[in-house]
């Protein structure tokens, strides 16, 4: 076949400026969504933690009684915790894809491409917070089933769509940073446990701040998950109230977000040398 | 993609191109240049600098001095406008062996910002001209090796680049698989003249496909010449191999650390 006498693509004008910046970031986000729909069963795998949190933890606390809970039950009080939570297991082992995928030659090849560093970031930013959604959508079932006082207003289900988003971004993001650092599998996967486990209980999630001794509180105040914990236990429960204030929550959300956003796409390219 | 520049006689010049790490100096004040529609190849033991080099023709390592232009730009100073003009083919399977052939190409389409309707052309072009039409909506990890080194030539060109970057493109190949994609590659220069550097441990792939050949050893250009032209230095029975050995001092099974080894042979595995 000949494909000599090919037109020349007569400018390729933008239909409103910034659409391929647009269209780049979407592209990486599809090529990591279809891999994900080819073969769901990861998301299937992360579903078993949030119901041995609640079903467990949960119910034994719930009747223990022992934490106060501003009025609302144990269970009430951990369910946006344990989204939070899934949330963050989820995202922080995220960047380990980007170690894999430098190992297979798949990274190096997004990174020739024209498409600005920061649609690379941003792109698995976007793909991370697709599988969050349906953590979310999972753990509100079971939080249903197990009679938790939930809200279904428009307002505050897009309230928490938002937080569970923005906490999903800034920490599979984060996770980029550690795989730009460490650049080994082996490596990452032990950083990635000792960051676990501090970032969960070095937050509100699963008692509140006013139980924390003074320097777990001090660090729990600059701990990303905090907020986001806040802005779901506002929005998700019935009667729920906020530590810090719902505008506060998404301010510091979307501050760390940015700063994260800033230091991976510095960082991105020197995965590959 | 046209984005300016590429004028002039030379596809890509390397002007004092040098890179260290720490001590070693891994690429050392190279100096050559690619004419345009020419096919160059590089040969070179194992930790001779090639993929340091390659990987800094390609934007993905930062010079420590010197540069170079590609297609008419300067790469430390204009990265993005290079990365327009170039395609790249790494001596891994980069090919995603989770998505099926047809998303793969339709990933790099969207990255490289073709439009939509240019997009579904290019892609059915594509698949016809590597011959994997029958298989596009297939997963890339079922596969041959021949067909994943096709779907990813196919890949670096959807945005017509002016120079075409390859790291061993033929490695692990078996004969049929490797005459098919020289064929692919040797088109490909009669359909668009682009210019071709690539890598090879493969003396035969060397004489069969370029125009000029580098010898590179310890970071810098031992020799450079016409593949026959080669040959006639080293003597007159002399066949790339014996002017690979003579200029590195080197067999090519020797050489390479422990890292290139393992990735080629697990490339190699890869391609069953």
């Amino acid at each position: 076949m000949s494909l000599a006498h090919e037109a020349p693509l007569s400018g390729w004008a933008e239909p409103f400026p910034g659409a391929n910046y647009l269209r780049q970031t979407l592209a990486v986000a599809e090529s990591d969504i279809r891999k994900l729909i080819h073969d769901p069963v990861e998301l299937f795998t992360r579903m078993v933690q949030p119901v041995l949190w609640l079903l467990i933890f949960g119910q034994v606390f719930n009747r223990a009684r022992a934490i106060p809970t501003g009025g609302i039950s144990y269970l009430d009080f951990i369910a946006p915790g344990i989204l939070a939570q899934s949330v963050l297991f989820g995202a922080i082992f995220y960047g380990i894809s980007l170690i894999w995928e430098r190992d297979l030659g798949i990274v190096q090849k997004f990174l020739v491409s024209p498409a600005p560093r920061s649609t690379l970031v941003l792109g698995r930013a976007i793909s991370s917070t697709a599988r969050s959604l349906c953590q979310m959508v999972f753990v509100y079932l079971v939080a249903l089933l197990l009679h938790v006082q939930l809200r279904f207003g428009i307002l505050q289900l897009a309230g928490v769509v938002a937080a569970v988003m923005l906490g999903s971004a800034i920490f599979s993001t984060f996770s980029l940073i550690v795989a730009c650092l460490v650049k080994s599998r082996e490596r990452f996967m032990g950083i990635g446990q000792v960051l676990t486990m501090p970032l969960f209980f070095a937050s509100n999630a699963i008692y509140p701040l006013s139980l924390m001794p003074g320097w777990l509180r001090a660090i729990s105040q600059v701990n990303p998950l905090s907020y986001q914990v806040d802005a779901l236990r506002t929005l998700m429960i019935v009667g729920g109230s906020s530590a810090f204030g719902i505008g506060k929550d998404f301010l510091m959300l979307l501050a760390a977000f940015a700063v994260v956003m800033a230091v991976a796409t510095k960082l991105y390219p020197s995965i590959v040398t | 993609m046209e984005n300016a520049p590429d004028s002039g006689s030379n596809a890509i010049e390397v002007l004092s191109l040098t890179r260290r790490f720490g001590t070693l100096v891994a690429v050392d004040h190279l100096n050559f240049s690619c004419a345009s529609g020419a096919t160059f190849g590089l040969l070179g033991p194992n930790g001779a600098g090639k993929s340091t080099l390659i990987k800094m023709l390609t934007t993905l390592l930062p010079p420590s001095e010197g540069t170079a232009k590609i297609a008419g730009f300067d790469l430390v100073q204009h990265p993005e406008a290079v990365r327009r003009k170039i395609g790249y083919v790494s001596q891994m399977l980069s090919a995603d062996g989770d998505l099926t052939g047809y998303e793969n190409l339709l990933i790099s389409a969207k990255l490289y910002g073709i439009p939509r309707a240019e997009r579904a052309r290019r892609i059915a072009q594509a698949f016809e001209f590597m011959d994997l039409a029958h298989v596009s909506g297939k997963r890339v990890r079922q596969y041959s090796g021949g067909m994943i080194r096709r779907l990813e030539i196919a890949q670096s060109m959807l945005h017509r680049p002016s120079v075409l970057f390859m790291d061993e493109p033929s490695v692990g190949l078996d004969p049929s698989a490797k005459r098919s994609v020289w064929e692919r590659i040797r088109e490909l220069r009669r359909e668009f003249g682009t210019t071709i550097l690539m890598t090879t441990h493969d003396m035969e792939e060397a004489d069969h496909l370029c125009d000029r050949v580098a010898v590179m050893h310890n970071g810098v250009l031992a020799a450079m010449d016409t593949p026959a032209g080669l040959k006639a230095q080293v003597g007159a029975e002399a066949t790339l191999d014996d002017v690979f050995i003579h200029f590195t001092g080197a067999t090519i099974s020797e050489g390479g650390d422990l890292r290139d080894v393992a990735r080629t042979r697990s490339t190699t595995q890869r391609l069953g």
